[in-house]
C-alpha cells in the first residue's frame, strides 16, 4: 500500500486492487483454521512431492520375512502382508491420491458450478438439466463410475473423468439452490436495472454470493474422490495397482483389519489429514472472502 | 400540452399460477391488470394500495425487470418495451430503482464504492477515476460520507444502506426512479429524512417519481397526484389536493378512513369495508370490489367499470362515483361501528 493512496481518503481507504490484495493476504494470516489447514496441506504436498527422499525402500518391494510388523523403529508404520513398507507405500500413495483427489475436485468444480448456475439462474434449462441429473443420480454412484471408467478404458485419467462425472449432479444441484436464493435478492435487480448482461449478474453477482456450501461440498468430493478410487482400482479401472494409492492401501489392508490395524489406521489417517487440511483451508477462504466475517477474533 | 416524461397503457401482467394439480387445472393470476398512467416532468405519482395489489409489479414492469404481458409503456416518446439490447441498456440511464429493503438490495461482497458505480461500469462510458469521483460526491449529496466509500453494506444502518441505494440510483443522472416502497423498510424518523432527501434531490435535478407505497400519510406528503390499486387495477387517480379531499372511488374512501388519527376526540367515523382482498386466481366478475363495496349494486357485479374522467384530473373506476361523493360528504350517516 503506497502512501499517496492513503493520503488521498484519510479513513485509510486505499485504491481498490491494492486494497484487496493487501487484505486478503492480511485476513488470511489472521485467520487460525486457514493456517492450520494450510499448514496441513503444505505438509502432505511434500510427502507427495519428495516421496522418493522419504521412502526407505521400493513402494513394491516385498520382504515376507517382516511380514505384519507392527510400527516401531525399523518400521515407523509398520508392514503388510508382503512385507512392504507402509511409510514408502504412503509416501507414494500420497501422489496418486493427491492427484486423483484433486483433479477430481477441479473437473466437478468446473462442470458442477456452470451447470447448477445456468440450471439456478435460467428457468427455460432448469428443467432439463435438473431432470438430467436426476437420471444419473438415479445410478449408485460407485456403479455408475465403474460403469463410465469401463467404457474408456483403465488409467488414472479415465478414473479422475469418471469419479467427477458421477459427483457433478451433486455439486450442481447445491449451487443451484444456492443461485434460486441469491438470485431473488434486490441487489441482483438493481444490477439488471443498471444494464448489466445475464453473464455479469451470474457470475460476478451472483456466484460469489454461493460460495460457502460449494466450498463444503467439494471438500467431501475429494474425500469421496480418494476413497472411491479404490474401489476402481480394485476392479482395475483405475491406476494399475503397481501404483499404491491411500484408497488400494485401505481396500488391501480390510482383510487384516483385526491383525494389522495399521494397514488400514495408517492410510485413512492420511486421507483424513488431508481431508481436514482442506476443510480447515475452505473454512478459511469462505470467511476471509466475505466481507462480513469480522477477522479480530478469528 | 407537451409530452408527458412517461406513458403507460394498459399494462397487464399476468403469472401462470403454480401448484396447479393438472394441465388443464393450470390458472392465470392477474397481477396487474390494464393499468394505464402517465408521470409529468417533474413530478411524483404516489402509487398505493395494499399489499398484494400489483403496486410494485407495476414498477418493476415498467422498468422492464419483469417482461409485461400486454401494454405499452413510452417513455419520452420512446417505445420501452420494443427496446432490446444496447438500447434498452441505454435506456437505463434515464430509468432507476430503489427498493424496499435495504438490506438485501446491496451485495454483501461490495464495497459500497463498487455498489454505487456499478451502473456506470456496466454503461462503460466513464473511467475508472472520473467513476470512483462521481460515487464520492453522491455519497455527499446523501448525507453519506466519501470516507464511507471502501465500506461494505453490513457496517451501515437502514437508513444508511438506502442512502446508499438512492445513490445508486442517481449514479448514471436518470430522469425517472421508481421509489418501491422506499422508505417502508425504516424507523419513522429515517423516513422522514429519507424523504426529504428525495424531495431535495427532485428540486436539484429534476427528477420525477413514481413513488410505491402503502403508507398514505408518506404519500401525501411527497405526490403531486396519487393513484389507488385495488387487485391489480387502478381505481382512482387524482391529484392530491382533490384525492385526500374528496375521494370518488368507495375503496379510497375506506383507505383513507383507516389512517389513525392521532387524537382521541377527533376519531374518525370508520367507514369500514368487510371481507378479504378477492383472491388474483378467482377475481370477481364485473367490477373488482364489489364484493366488500358498501354501495355494490348488480351493475357492479355484471359489468367492470371503467376508468373515466369526473375533472381534468381526476379519473375515477366506479360506477357511482357521482352518488359516492355526497357519501364522502356526510361519512357519519353511513358509517359503521
Amino acid at each position: 500500500m503506497s502512501s499517496r493512496t492513503v493520503s488521498e481518503t484519510p479513513a485509510g481507504v486505499v485504491a481498490r486492487k491494492y486494497f484487496w490484495r493487501g487484505r486478503i493476504a492480511r485476513r488470511l494470516m489472521k485467520h487460525r483454521s486457514f493456517v492450520i489447514g494450510a499448514v496441513l496441506c503444505t505438509l502432505v504436498l511434500l510427502v507427495a512431492i519428495f516421496a522418493p527422499l522419504i521412502a526407505p525402500t521400493d513402494p513394491n518391494r516385498m520382504a515376507i520375512r517382516f511380514r505384519f510388523q507392527p510400527p516401531s523403529w525399523d518400521f515407523p508404520l509398520g508392514t503388510d502382508n508382503l512385507g512392504r513398507n507402509l511409510v514408502s507405500r504412503v509416501a507414494y500413495g500420497a501422489r496418486l491420491s493427491l492427484m486423483i483427489g484433486l483433479g477430481v475436485v477441479l473437473l466437478n468444480a468446473a462442470f458442477g458450478v456452470l451447470l447448477g448456475a445456468l440450471a439456478g439462474y435460467f428457468e427455460r434449462l432448469d428443467g432439463f438439466l435438473m431432470r438430467l441429473s436426476d437420471a444419473l443420480m438415479a445410478f449408485p454412484s460407485i456403479l455408475l463410475a465403474i460403469g463410465i471408467a469401463a467404457a474408456l478404458g483403465a488409467s488414472a485419467t479415465t478414473a479422475v473423468i469418471a469419479l467427477a462425472v458421477v459427483y457433478i449432479p451433486r455439486t450442481a444441484r447445491i449451487l443451484r439452490a444456492s443461485v434460486l436464493v441469491v438470485k431473488e435478492q434486490e441487489f441482483v435487480q438493481a444490477s439488471q436495472a443498471a444494464g448489466a448482461s445475464h453473464g455479469r449478474i451470474l457470475f460476478r453477482r451472483i456466484l460469489p454470493n454461493c460460495m460457502a456450501p460449494l466450498i463444503v461440498q467439494l471438500s467431501f468430493v475429494f474425500a469421496y474422490a480418494v476413497l472411491s478410487e479404490a474401489v476402481l482400482s480394485f476392479l482395475g479401472l483405475g491406476a494399475p495397482p503397481t501404483t499404491p494409492s491411500w484408497g488400494i492401501l485401505i481396500s488391501e489392508g480390510r482383510s487384516y483389519i483385526r491383525e494389522a490395524p495399521w494397514l488400514t489406521i495408517v492410510p485413512g489417517g492420511a486421507i483424513a489429514v488431508t481431508v481436514l487440511g482442506l476443510n480447515l483451508l475452505g473454512d478459511g477462504l469462505r470467511d476471509v472472502l466475505d466481507p462480513r466475517v469480522k477477522m479480530d477474533g478469528a | 400540452m407537451t409530452q408527458p416524461l412517461l406513458t403507460v397503457k394498459n399494462l397487464s401482467k399476468s403469472f401462470a399460477a403454480r401448484g396447479a394439480a393438472s394441465a388443464k387445472d393450470s390458472r392465470t393470476i392477474y397481477a396487474v391488470d390494464d393499468v394505464g398512467f402517465h408521470v409529468e416532468h417533474g413530478e411524483t405519482l404516489g402509487l398505493v394500495g395494499e399489499s398484494g395489489c400489483g403496486k410494485s409489479t407495476t414498477g418493476r414492469l415498467i422498468m422492464r425487470l419483469i417482461e409485461p404481458s400486454e401494454g405499452s409503456v413510452q417513455f419520452e416518446g420512446q417505445d420501452v418495451l420494443s427496446l432490446k439490447g444496447t438500447d434498452l441498456k441505454r435506456l437505463r440511464k434515464a430509468m432507476q430503482i430503489v427498493f424496499q429493503d435495504p438490506f438485501s438490495s446491496l451485495n454483501p461482497r461490495m464495497s459500497v464504492e463498487d455498489i454505487i458505480i456499478e451502473p456506470l461500469v456496466v454503461q462503460g462510458d466513464m473511467n475508472g477515476t472520473d467513476m470512483r469521483r462521481r460515487a464520492r460526491q453522491l455519497l455527499d449529496k446523501v448525507g453519506l460520507s466519501s470516507a464511507h466509500a471502501g465500506r461494505y453494506p453490513h457496517e451501515f444502518s437502514g437508513g444508511q444502506r438506502q442512502r446508499v441505494g438512492i445513490a445508486r440510483a442517481l449514479a448514471p443522472n436518470p430522469k425517472f426512479i421508481v421509489c418501491d416502497e422506499a422508505v417502508s423498510a425504516l424507523d419513522v424518523s429515517v423516513q422522514a429524512q429519507v424523504i426529504n432527501l428525495l424531495q431535495d434531490l427532485q428540486e436539484e435535478f429534476g427528477l420525477s417519481y413514481l413513488f410505491i407505497s402503502h403508507d398514505l400519510s408518506v404519500v401525501r406528503h411527497i405526490s403531486t397526484r396519487v393513484a389507488v390499486m385495488y387487485l391489480g387495477k387502478i381505481v382512482e387517480i387524482a391529484d392530491k389536493k382533490t384525492l385526500y379531499a374528496s375521494p370518488r372511488h368507495p375503496y379510497t374512501q375506506a383507505l383513507l378512513a383507516s389512517i389513525p388519527v392521532p387524537h382521541p376526540s377527533l376519531r374518525r367515523q370508520r367507514a369500514r369495508i368487510g371481507g378479504e382482498v378477492a383472491s388474483a386466481l378467482a377475481p370477481p366478475s364485473g367490477c373488482r370490489f364489489s364484493q366488500r363495496c358498501p354501495m355494490a349494486e348488480d351493475l357492479c357485479r355484471r359489468e367492470a367499470p371503467a376508468m373515466r374522467h369526473l375533472a381534468a384530473s381526476h379519473e375515477v373506476a366506479c360506477h357511482f362515483a357521482e352518488r359516492s361523493g355526497t357519501r364522502a360528504a356526510s361519512p357519519k350517516a353511513r358509517a359503521v361501528g
